[in-house]
């Protein structure tokens, strides 16, 4: 936690970060100089351009990064952009660079086309792992690979299936799944291992690597062993012991659970909330019980497994629309509420939900809440908010997208987030109105069957809420949540500015950098952890064949000088194995932390 | 042109079918539609007098002893067979790890979730169990709710016990697979359901070819506390080249010598069980769950188990906790003798109640206990057994009735007492229990 005790000082003071570590002196001398430069209206420069004239989301964003003085550089900024534009256009708030909140959206979130010659290296090298590994089948099987005494049984794989895991993933294997002997905080220890049978199986070297982490979703810094979470879990853990061994409805029920929900239900600004242990079954096992047959889903292309699981358990009728594009969801809203249930003669659906994600992990961008939830007035319908990556990380109050957007947290039905991430622990949450949760401790097969939440990883969910909220009469959840947001913004930044693709929202700690190749993913990862980063990557089948990427995922724990060299490293590396895919101008000038 | 009339005419064909069912609408009227739609509220409204909605609050540490509703109770309910609760030594060497790792892993398996004690339990269940793989969930619920549905496909037949848990019920809808219950325990009700596939299969055989055949049971089930015919259901599995699953989530550290569970009870080579899949949440006394079997069947869940893949790895505090219980299994074996003369005591003296009736097997660590006459409806049977639980709790005996969702189970459950036996219980404690029981229930039946 050393690094806090670092930036915390850093916001002590009343100038905050006036001088900065790449040295610009004041910002009054920044203001002279800076209108010099000329802007090639790169990435995000633009963006910074229009939001600080759009006076609303100024003011949330203020709050969050005052320590930079966003306001003067704005200013300024905002001067530039308006000379440009008043030309062009004669509306009052076009011409102050006002956009509107969609368009504003729009402009933060980057998805940049593929180059058509890496679309084809992209798919020609994935064919050609493919024969190789046809050819490597033909030849060689393993002991593994084969059933003992099953003679005469219907082969138990799908057959492309089992080759496609033995033949073409084992080839990077390695590259997930790394043990690791430390807390997952911002720095890891890896346990080296190594393979002398190509990936089939591997060894330990015995040999540790202490690696940068960019791989955790430790959104908020609270994966630690010290410090005052991991203190009043311990304490937990010797009051009440390790586990109940009962449901919820048994004997597994404590005043403590019940202090989380209450809690929980405050944080977001609801009625009430119902808690689980695991945030994989809280979407898996609670979806069949809102919904049943005759329901309509409309639900986002890149939504989480748990969420396709738990419809496909509810028996409902599935309807995808296009990844956060709100022209496709209304059109398949209104396609499906006209049409009515075809399998029953297209009487009217009972009801129809939403389901987004608050930020989507693979893609990094962030749903567009106030249209899905103007939608879902219109369309009546109702809307199921999965948080996992966003609470705790989206919100100068950390409550995740409906504080990002100032969305009262009643306009949606029912707000769904694991503890696993921002909050350094395990388990799920939902929370909403009080009848929809005395429904769901009625209905959930969670809270009837499974085992209750152990009594040290709920004090952990409670002490680090309570910080997030500032309950515990300190600054260190704020400053968080601010340290985030800002490492978040310098590290996109920066990338863009490198030359690489990434894909996503400009506020979103997920952040997925496009390599193409699925050998490059790879390559990447191998290299980075030689260099001492652990990053993630991600492949097909978890993302399309054309769109294998790693992904970065930041941390409020990080500081600005690991994250600069963790900039360096990618810089270089991206150099060596050709990742600058990106036509978009560069911002030339150095980017402020 | 004649050619190019004839596709026309096709097309059109094509075009009809598809708009038989599509309706097509203007845009006013589709507002319309859209206007005069009246969905359904999202829930119904909750009985505020629901059982389920009334919990108990449990303030005391569990243990042998329990405080329940500010009631001091002998404890008969939670799942913590071989009272390892309250080892002290467990609990050191979790806090421990809790001081090396953090308290969560902050990333699933494949993402930096992996820590060495995930593959230190892992690797110590397989050799445990003398088997070649094992792989670890984070929920004992989801266990083996993934692990079934990562082999059983659309298509495919599972045939299985209509007792199972709910749990195993969800995995087997997740599958999507052919659902055929046989009666609890009842094998040749199974044969008679596995000849009549055969017959089907003779008929089809191009699709018997392609058609995956698993049998599930539990070693102890949840819902009535007896053991599997396991002999029988190797010895049919063999004949008619099942897969069979077993589920040990009760019956892994409780039955057996060596606390090996149901395959040590009947002597039956692990090998003859496709995959073995248990809850820690029992007699491990910590969370999450785990599969064990051959390295073909279970490495496949590395890259299928949806709730392993998806979900973050279990706290490595709990997980260390397993490994902890593993140690204490390899140790003293002699606890597990312990548990099952407790569990025999037990069904001896609780079968002697006047208005209840004992189920399950002797040797079983859980028992249900059910009203001696059957009353008109579930429900009714229900509201008496909660009346007896909150009397025998303020009286110094914690039993609670089975918790279900009644209108989620495949069919309905009986309605029961269900009982947990203790490793540590001592016979004057059971028999004080017994009497208490008796008296409440004799008054309120």
């Amino acid at each position: 936690m050393g690094n806090f005790d670092a930036f915390e000082q850093g916001f002590a003071s009343p100038n905050g970060n006036g001088r900065l570590p790449n040295g610009h002196g004041s910002p009054k001398e920044r203001l002279s100089v800076e209108p010099e430069r000329k802007f090639s209206a790169p990435a995000y420069t633009e963006i910074r351009t229009r939001r600080c004239n759009a006076k609303a989301a100024a003011e949330s964003k203020q709050a969050s990064s005052s320590s930079y003085h966003p306001e003067k550089k704005a200013h300024m900024n905002g001067h530039a952009s308006a000379t440009r534009e008043q030309g062009s256009s004669t509306k009052p708030n076009q011409a102050e660079g006002k956009l509107s909140p969609e368009k504003e959206h729009y402009q933060k979130t980057s998805f940049e086309e593929v180059p058509m010659h890496t679309a084809c290296l992209t798919y020609l090298g994935f064919y050609l792992l493919m024969i190789l590994g046809y050819i490597n089948q033909l030849l060689f099987v393993p002991k593994v690979a084969t059933e003992k005494d099953r003679e005469g049984y219907v082969a138990l794989y799908d057959a492309f299936e089992s080759f496609y895991s033995r033949y073409v993933y084992r080839r990077i294997k390695d590259c997930w799944n790394r043990p690791i002997c430390s807390v997952p905080g911002d720095e890891l220890t890896l346990k080296d291992r190594v393979t002398d049978d190509y990936g089939w199986s591997f060894k330990f070297t015995g040999t540790e690597t202490r690696c940068l982490n960019l791989g955790s979703y430790n959104y908020l810094g609270f994966a630690a062993a010290t410090g005052r979470c991991a203190d009043e879990s311990e304490e937990r853990a010797r009051d009440s012991g390790l586990a109940y061994c009962s449901s919820r409805c048994e004997l597994g029920n404590n005043a403590q659970l019940d202090e989380l929900e209450k809690l929980t239900a405050r944080y977001f600004g609801v009625e009430d909330a119902i808690v689980f242990g695991m945030g994989f079954a809280t979407n898996a096992l609670n979806l069949p019980s809102l919904l049943g047959p005759n329901c309509m889903v409309v639900s986002d292309e890149k939504n989480h497994a748990s969420i396709i699981l738990g419809l496909r358990l509810s028996g409902a009728t599935i309807k995808v629309f296009k990844h956060n594009n709100m022209r496709d969801l209304e059109r398949v809203l209104r396609d499906g509420i006209c049409q009515g249930n075809a399998k029953n003669g297209g009487k009217p659906w009972s009801k129809v939900m939403i389901i987004v994600e608050g930020i989507f992990s693979m893609e990094g961008s962030i749903v567009r809440l106030p249209e899905v939830v103007a939608l879902k007035k219109k369309y009546k319908a109702y809307l199921y908010l999965d948080e996992a990556h966003s609470v705790g990380a989206m919100g100068s109050h950390g409550r995740g997208v409906t504080d990002y957007y100032k969305v009262d947290p009643k306009d949606v039905d029912i707000l769904m987030g694991t503890f696993t991430k921002s909050f350094g622990s395990a388990g799920g949450y939902l929370a909403g109105s009080k009848k929809l949760i005395d429904f769901l401790r009625t209905n959930s097969h969670a809270h009837c069957y499974a085992g209750s939440i152990s009594p040290p990883i709920a004090q952990q969910i409670l002490t680090s809420m309570k910080t997030i909220m500032g309950e515990d009469g300190t600054e260190t959840g704020r400053n968080k949540i601010m340290q985030l947001a800002r490492n978040t913004r310098y590290f996109r930044r920066r990338l863009a500015q490198l030359g690489v693709i990434t894909y996503g929202h400009e506020d979103s700690p997920v952040v997925p950098m496009l390599v193409y190749l699925f050998s490059k993913i790879g390559a990447v990862v191998r290299t980075l952890t030689t260099r001492h980063i652990a990053v993630v990557g991600a492949g097909f089948p978890a993302t399309p064949i054309m769109e294998g990427r790693i992904r970065f995922c930041l941390s409020a724990a990080h500081t600005k000088e690991q994250l600069d060299y963790a900039l360096e490293v990618i810089d270089e590396t991206a150099d060596d194995l050709g990742l600058k895919y990106s036509r978009k101008p560069r911002d030339p000038n150095p980017i402020e932390y | 042109m004649a050619v190019i009339q004839l596709f026309n005419e096709i097309g059109t064909i094509f075009r009809n079918r598809g708009g038989g069912r599509r309706r097509r609408f203007t845009k006013e009227e589709e507002d319309s539609i859209i206007e005069n739609y009246e969905p359904e509220p999202l829930v119904g409204e909750t009985d505020p007098n629901h059982p389920l909605l009334r919990t108990r609050v449990v303030t005391s540490k569990v243990g042998k002893r329990i405080n329940v509703d500010g009631h001091d109770c002998l404890n008969l309910g939670s799942h913590n067979y071989l009272g390892l609760l309250e080892d002290q030594d467990i609990l050191e060497e979790a806090c421990k790890s809790l001081r090396k790792y953090g308290v969560g892993s902050c990333g699933p398996r494949g993402f930096y979730g992996t820590m060495d004690v995930h593959l230190e339990l892992e690797e110590r269940i397989a050799k445990f169990m003398d088997l070649e793989e094992a792989i670890v969930y984070s929920y004992g619920f989801s266990t083996v709710a993934s692990a079934i549905p990562a082999y059983a496909k659309r298509g495919d037949i599972i045939f299985v016990d209509e007792a199972v848990n709910f749990s195993i019920q969800k995995g087997l809808d997740a599958s999507r697979s052919t659902i055929v219950y046989f009666k609890h325990n009842d094998v040749k009700d199974l044969e008679r359901l596995l000849v009549e596939q055969e017959k089907r299969d003779l008929k089809n055989p191009k699709k018997a070819l392609k058609t995956r055949r698993f049998l599930v049971a539990e070693g102890i089930y949840m819902n009535t506390g007896e053991i599997c015919p396991l002999p029988e259901l190797v010895a049919l599995r063999k004949q008619y080249k099942l897969r069979i699953f077993v589920d040990e989530s009760i019956s892994f550290g409780t039955l057996g010598k060596g606390g090996r569970g149901v395959t040590e009870h009947f002597n039956i080579d692990r090998n003859e069980i496709d995959l073995i899949s248990a809850g820690m949440e029992g007699s491990m006394a910590t969370i999450g769950g785990f599969c064990v079997g051959s390295h073909f069947i279970a490495e496949h869940q590395r890259l299928s188990g949806l709730g392993y893949i998806f979900s973050a790895s279990l706290p490595p505090m709990l997980t260390q906790a397993a490994i902890s219980a593993l140690d204490r299994f390899e140790r003293e074996p002699q606890i597990f003798e312990q548990l099952q003369t407790n569990a025999w005591l037990l069904h001896k003296i609780f079968s002697h109640f006047s208005k209840l009736r004992l189920c399950g097997d002797k040797l079983s660590p859980v028992k249900h206990l059910y009203l001696a006459l059957p009353l008109e409806n579930n429900d009714a049977e229900r509201k008496l057994l909660t009346e007896v639980a909150d009397k025998c709790i303020a009286r110094g005996v914690a039993v609670v009735e089975a918790a279900y969702l009644q209108d989620r189970e495949h069919k309905p459950v009986r309605p029961s007492i269900r009982i947990a036996v203790n490793r540590l219980l001592e016979e004057s404690e059971i028999a004080a229990a017994f009497e208490i029981i008796e008296s409440v229930s004799s008054a309120v039946l």
